[in-house]
């Protein structure tokens, strides 16, 4: 029993359900992996061990008394810090919110809990999700549990880390440009970003309303499946969420893959990849084919504009979504004395706002101002809908597209904190997916030399989440990447 | 010779739209209420939430844009107006930028007997800001956001009007329009109705726009009047001093009868419109736009023609059509008593005077038209005695009873019988021996003073058509 946080969410709710662990014992030996760990890694913002065991004891009286149970019936998990849970602090890893505790679940937190799930802790994350290592935490930095030296990738970097080291089996993240699956990819684990409009994003604290997402991030495919299950749906509060029936994700993994052609994007594999993700690549194909499946090269022309639109347009959104932070109704006030108004807004943001937030919002005002906004935002939204089309012209020719997760395995901290650009790079392989509104999901598929995992993301059409799954479950299947654990010293 | 300055007028009016919810959340959208208690996180602009478009709000603008000639976009927007104000708790403003939901309409008004259109930019629908309120002797201020987020539509015309008059007559016809929609209270006092004229001037003969000024904070028509008054004869003097014009937004000093410039805000704010990317851009099908343009209500001004050809004066058919409600009344009591200029008299006179006494709205009568009606014909044919008639009036409005039995109750009926009047009658000319020995010599005005005091003597119940007959048979044979 001493080792229940190594089992799979699947396992651990089967576990449950059979009467075999109880959810108390089930979230003990989590809380105790947690005081292991976390000291090490920095996963973690806020867990209160009090209200954990509550739920799970809520949890097992409702079993004892024979009461149907939930999808997540016994499953703990991590939530991002972005996301409101009522009554427990949600500070998007900012000063500005040190210490706002929501009145009110995110919808997704409404339907963890009506499936039984266990909130277990606020995961760590780059301040209000800006940035590709978590470093831009306003509290702490993540450690990757691969190399305690490395990021753990970002913005989801707290969730991944807590996945990746058994805190939790199935944690939530946000993904607005690679947010999920590039962490997801640095931890070796699976991690889903789903069509724009599939999950409900009421109550995650945005940063760019038209590319945000909230998404799975689980050791194995089938987690991702079942907590897929249970989040996406339309909801009558999010007017972008999407009226599409919500099929149980766990059948798509009994799915046969035979037939499929899958397209990999010769921009994705530039020269400059390193060759140990290139290797990655080539295996996985090899793989893919011998299930039956066919792989050729595709064209994906404007990938090169990707990241310089990506950044116009989610730093424009983000500029007027972090307005409401001003101090006047919640959040960090300054206690500075202050003459006017002006002076209210402008001292209680300075203080309140890190380094990237600041940038990104400077650069978002810029892009949105008069005399810029054709120049920019305009031409932004024109190069979107061109890097749209790419892909679905590519679709036309192949079921789901293939590629690396990211340019790079987990890099050191402190390695690119000071050079914003080559940060923002390494977001070339993700940001795409999010400016044209598909589904990815990115899946281990092996180690590099030094022994820091890669990731290969799947992309399809929008609402094939399925068939996504279907392909990384294939792939998972023949393989025991996703079986492996860290070392952590 | 001085110069002769032409005043440019354009209006802005903002229109907060009584729907039972918010626009974008589903908190009731009423007045009132202690403050910041019809709020949820939507319209608190809590982290995390987002807004959902109430399509009613959006049909109720439709129809405002319908009644206004305005074409309906099929296809529009919401987009966000970004600006740092504590009654804004997101820190932008949802609205409407570039694809309004209505354009090109136009209103026509009538001043000194002359038609005018005055020419509709746009009618777009945004979200109320929350209300301020100041704290001086503390140096507090508070913010209650239950308004913030309510429906409001705005509506924007051309600078096509040259005075205050026209100004203000644009306004009441607007105000005529919109209250037939039963979309808004359309109250000025309570700010459910807001009028921000922008005026400039320019030489008699010339046709550049002089610079603008905008005042703010209008709640009464005679307050635009003044204030768009005193703001053209500031203009033009300044321009005759060779001075300029600055463009700024100006209030009216109640106090001081003047227009001042509002502190602060001065500086050109660029609000950086762009598009709301949590609310889908909205598609209107043409079956929603025939269906509000075939629930629009005959428009005041068609009314108030078809009471004119009933043969109802000018002035009275005026105040009927004032408001929607009042208009239906007085149809309603023409189906008992089918005397329109005697109902109508009634309506513009003494029983307006009772709703307006007793506080009651137009809209929302409490009377069954049938007992206003049978009042009117009780009071026109003699069956209530003149001196009681303004008794039996209010009795109505205290009880809601028939007008017949309140008459017997209150023993007011008029008194028609030939003996007891004649012993009235009688009673009188013994009293007033002079003036009748006047009318047998032959005086016959003198006779009136005798009805008065016979009138008098029954209280007013008399029949004053008999008493006068018998004075006559009895006096002058
Ligand atoms: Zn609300």
């Amino acid at each position: 029993m001493s080792e229940l946080w190594k089992l799979t969410s699947g396992d651990l709710h089967e576990r449950f359900t059979s009467g075999a662990a109880s959810a108390v014992e089930i979230v003990e030996s989590h809380l105790d992996r947690a005081d292991q760990v976390e000291a090490k890694i920095d996963a973690i913002l806020t867990l209160d061990r009090d209200h954990v065991l509550a739920q799970a004891k809520a949890l097992d009286a409702k079993r004892e008394k024979g009461e149907p149970l939930g999808m997540l019936a016994g499953i703990p998990i991590g939530i991002k810090d972005n996301i409101c849970t009522e009554g427990i602090k949600t500070t998007a890893g900012s000063r500005i919110l040190e210490s706002f505790v929501p009145p009110y679940n995110a919808h997704v937190i409404d339907k963890i809990l009506a499936a039984d799930g266990i909130i277990f802790a606020k995961t760590n994350l780059d301040e209000f999700a800006m940035g590709s290592s978590c470093e831009n935490s306003a509290f702490k930095v993540t450690k990757n549990p691969w190399d305690l030296t490395r990021v753990p990738g970002g913005s989801s970097g707290g969730s991944a880390a807590a996945v990746a080291a058994g805190i939790v089996p199935l944690a939530l993240g946000t993904d607005t440009g690679g947010s999920i699956r590039q962490p997801a990819s640095f931890c070796g684990l699976v991690g889903m970003k789903p069509t724009y409009g599939r999950v409900s994003r009421y109550g995650a604290l945005a940063f760019a309303s038209s590319l945000d997402q909230i998404g799975p991030i689980s050791k194995d495919v089938a987690g991702s499946a079942r907590l897929l299950s249970v989040i996406a749906g339309k909801d009558p509060n999010d007017g972008t969420s999407i009226d599409q029936e919500v099929p149980d994700y766990r059948e798509a993994l009994e799915e046969e893959m035979f037939g499929l052609t899958l397209g990999l994007p010769k921009e994705y594999m530039s020269d400059s990849l390193p060759s140990s993700i290139r290797e990655a690549v080539d295996d996985v194909v090899l793989t893919l084919e011998a299930l039956g499946t066919s792989v050729r090269a595709i064209d994906l022309p404007h990938t090169e504009y990707a990241v310089a639109t990506y950044y116009v347009v989610a730093n424009s959104e983000a500029s007027s979504n972090l307005a409401r932070y001003d101090g006047m109704h919640y959040g960090h006030r300054t206690k500075a004395p202050i003459k006017n108004l002006a002076e209210s807004f402008s001292r209680t943001r300075s203080e309140g706002f890190g380094d990237e937030v600041k940038r990104r919002i400077m650069t978002g005002t810029h892009a949105l101002s008069s005399g810029y906004y054709d120049a920019y935002y305009l031409k932004a939204l024109k190069v979107r809908r061109k890097i749209r089309e790419d892909f679905e012209t590519a679709f036309e020719d192949v079921d789901a597209v293939i590629a690396p997760t990211s340019p790079v395995t987990a890099f050191k901290i402190g390695e690119k904190i000071d050079d914003p650009l080559s940060m923002y790079l390494t977001d070339i392989l993700t940001v795409a997916v999010n400016l044209a509104g598909l589904p990815a999901l990115s899946l281990p598929v092996g180690f590099s030399g030094e022994g820091l995992p890669i990731g290969l993301q799947i992309i399809g059409q929008p609402f094939e989440e399925e068939l996504l799954l279907t392909l990384a479950q294939g792939y998972q299947v023949e393989t025991d990447h996703h079986k492996k654990w860290p070392q952590i010293p | 010779m001085s110069q002769q300055y032409e005043p440019v007028i354009g209006l802005e009016v903002h229109l907060e739209l009584h729907l039972p919810q918010k626009m974008f959340c589903s908190c009731p959208a009423e007045f009132g209420g202690e403050p910041n208690t019809q709020v949820c996180p939507v319209c608190l602009g809590l982290p995390g939430s987002l807004p959902v478009v109430n399509r009613e709000g959006v049909l109720a603008t439709i129809r405002a844009g319908l009644s206004l000639g305005c074409e309906i976009a099929t296809f529009t927007k919401f987009d966000r107006k970004n600006y740092y104000y504590p009654d804004i708790p997101k820190g932008y403003q949802i609205s409407q930028y570039d694809l309004p939901l209505c354009r090109k309409g136009s209103l026509t008004i009538d001043v000194n007997g002359k038609s005018k259109v005055v020419g509709i930019t746009r009618v777009h629908l945004e979200e109320d800001t929350g209300k301020l309120a100041h704290v001086d002797d503390r140096n507090e201020s508070w913010v209650d956001l239950n308004r913030a987020g309510i429906a409001l539509v705005e509506i924007v015309t051309e600078p096509d009007m040259h005075s205050a008059e026209e100004a203000v007559a644009y306004l009441k016809e607007l105000k005529a329009i919109l209250s037939y929609l039963n979309i808004s209270d359309c109250n000025m006092e309570e700010g459910s109705l807001r009028c921000e004229p922008n005026i400039s001037v320019r030489p008699v003969g010339t046709s550049t726009l002089g610079t603008k000024t905008e005042i703010k904070n209008l709640n009464s028509f005679k307050v635009v009047l003044q204030s768009v008054q005193h703001e053209i004869h500031r203009q033009s003097a300044a321009l005759s001093r060779g001075e300029e014009v600055a463009q700024e937004t100006r209030l009216w000093d109640e106090a001081g009868q003047k227009t001042v410039a509002m502190r602060g805000k001065e500086t050109a704010q660029d609000y950086r419109y762009f598009p709301e990317p949590d609310i889908p851009p909205l598609e209107i099908s043409k079956e929603e736009i025939e269906t509000a343009r075939a629930s629009l209500p005959t428009p005041p001004k068609e009314r108030r023609k078809a009471l004119v050809e009933k043969g109802i004066p000018d002035y009275n058919a005026e105040i009927i059509v004032r408001s929607q409600g009042y208009a239906d009344y007085f149809e309603a009591c023409l189906s008992t008593y089918n005397e329109p200029h005697k109902v109508s008299n009634l309506l513009i006179g003494g029983f307006l005077q009772e709703l307006n006494q007793r506080g009651i709205s137009e809209e929302d009568i409490p009377i069954p038209p049938e007992h206003t009606a049978t009042y009117c014909r009780l009071s026109e044919e003699g069956g209530i005695g003149k001196a009681a008639r303004k008794q039996v009036l209010a009795a109505l409005f205290d009880t809601g009873k028939d007008p017949e039995s309140l008459v017997k109750e209150l023993g007011v009926s008029q008194v028609e019988d030939q003996d007891e009047i004649g012993k009235m009658v009688d009673q009188v000319i013994a009293e007033n021996e002079a003036i009748a020995s006047q009318v047998r010599g032959g005086k016959t005005s003198a006779i009136m003073a005798l009805v008065g005091q016979t009138m008098k003597l029954s209280k007013g119940r008399a029949n004053p058509q008999i008493v006068q007959e018998i004075l006559k048979k009895k006096l002058e044979g």
